[in-house]
C-alpha cells in the first residue's frame, strides 16, 4: 500500500499505523525514543528520591506540608481520562471515521489543557504560599525539575496533537497521516504512564512522609 | 511497498469481522480504564485515610502503580498486539537501566 493512495472505508487496512514502510519506520523509531524517555524520567525520579526533603533549615516546607490530596486526585483523573479518550480516537481511526477521531482528539486536548492549568495553579500556589521556589532548596529543585519536565511533555503533546489536527483538518484520513496520529497518541499514553509514577512516588509517598 | 493482501476474497465479510474485533477491543479498553480508575482511588484512599503505616502504604501503592502501568502499556498502547517485539525490547531495556539508576542513587550514593 502507498501513502498517497485514496482509500475508502472498504479498502482501509486493518493496521493503518503499520501498513506502509514509512509507518513501520515511524512506529519502530518512536518506541526507541520512548525507551530513551524511560531512562530520562528514571534519572529524574532517582534525583528526586535522593533529594526529597533535603532542605537547608527548618523554615523550609517538606513534602508532607505542601501536597494535597484533592488537587492531585483531580489532576490524575483528568490525565487518566484523556488517555481513554485518545484510545477512542484511535478506535475511530481504525474504523476510518475521521470526524469521530477528530472529536475524541479534541476532547483529549481539552482534558490535557485542564491538567496543565491545574499544574500551573499548583506551582504558583507553592511559590506564593510556601516559598517553595526552584532555587529555595535541593528538594524544591528536584521536585520542579521532575514534575515540570512532565508538564513540559504535556505541553509539547498538546501542541503536537493540535498541530496534527489543524494540518489534516481538510485532508481526511489517509495512510500518510494515520501513523502520525497513532504515534502522537502513543506519546500521550506515555505521558500518562509517567504521571502514574509521579502521583504515586512524588505526591502519595510525599504525603505519607 | 505492496503488502497486506486482503485476507478474504469477499472484502465485506472481512470488514464485518474486523469491525466486530475493533468493538470487542474497545470494550476491553474501557474495562482496563475502569480498573485503572479503581486502582487510583484505592491508592489515594490508603494515603488519605491515615489508618495505615508507611511501611505498608509505600510498597502497596508502588504495586498498584506497576499494575496500572501494565494496563497502560499492554492495552492502551497495544503492546499486547502482535509485532511489538522490538518495542518491548526498547522499553524493557529502558526500564531496566532506569531501575538500576534509581537503585544506584538511593543506595550506593549517599548525601
Amino acid at each position: 500500500m502507498q501513502a498517497e493512495e485514496k482509500l475508502t472505508y472498504e479498502t482501509w487496512p486493518a493496521s493503518p499505523e503499520k501498513s506502509t514502510l514509512e509507518a513501520k519506520n515511524k512506529f519502530l523509531g518512536f518506541w526507541l525514543f520512548l525507551g530513551g524517555e524511560t531512562v530520562l524520567f528514571a534519572s529524574l525520579f532517582a534525583t528526586y528520591l535522593s533529594l526529597k526533603d533535603k532542605v537547608p533549615d527548618s523554615t523550609h516546607h517538606l513534602a508532607k506540608d505542601i501536597f494535597s490530596v484533592p488537587l492531585t486526585l483531580v489532576a490524575t483523573m483528568l490525565l487518566l481520562t484523556s488517555s481513554l479518550t485518545s484510545v477512542y480516537a484511535m478506535y475511530h481511526m481504525k474504523n476510518f471515521a475521521f470526524k469521530k477521531m477528530m472529536i475524541w482528539l479534541g476532547i483529549t486536548v481539552l482534558l490535557g489543557f485542564g491538567f496543565l492549568g491545574l499544574e500551573i495553579y499548583e506551582f504558583n500556589h507553592y511559590v506564593h504560599e510556601y516559598g517553595h521556589t526552584f532555587t529555595s532548596s535541593a528538594f524544591a529543585s528536584a521536585f520542579y525539575t521532575l514534575v515540570g519536565f512532565h508538564g513540559a511533555h504535556v505541553c509539547f503533546g498538546l501542541g503536537w496533537i493540535l498541530a496534527l489536527m489543524i494540518r489534516n483538518y481538510k485532508r481526511g484520513l489517509n495512510l500518510y497521516n494515520a501513523p502520525k496520529f497513532y504515534v502522537a497518541s502513543l506519546y500521550w499514553h506515555f505521558i500518562d504512564v509517567v504521571w502514574v509514577f509521579i502521583f504515586t512516588v512524588v505526591y502519595l509517598m510525599g504525603m505519607v512522609g | 511497498m505492496t503488502n497486506q493482501p486482503l485476507s478474504s476474497s469477499n472484502p465485506r465479510v472481512d470488514l464485518e469481522y474486523r469491525r466486530k474485533k475493533n468493538v470487542e477491543e474497545m470494550r476491553h479498553q474501557v474495562i482496563s480504564f475502569t480498573l485503572m480508575i479503581f486502582l487510583t482511588f484505592i491508592a489515594f484512599a490508603v494515603v488519605a485515610l491515615k489508618g495505615f503505616t508507611a511501611s505498608f502504604i509505600v510498597p502497596f501503592i508502588l504495586l498498584l502503580a506497576a499494575v496500572q502501568v501494565v494496563f497502560q502499556l499492554f492495552y492502551f498502547m497495544h503492546m499486547s498486539h502482535k509485532g511489538h517485539e522490538a518495542p518491548s525490547m526498547f522499553l524493557f531495556t529502558g526500564l531496566f537501566l532506569g531501575l538500576v539508576i534509581v537503585l544506584a542513587f538511593m543506595t550506593i550514593i549517599w548525601w
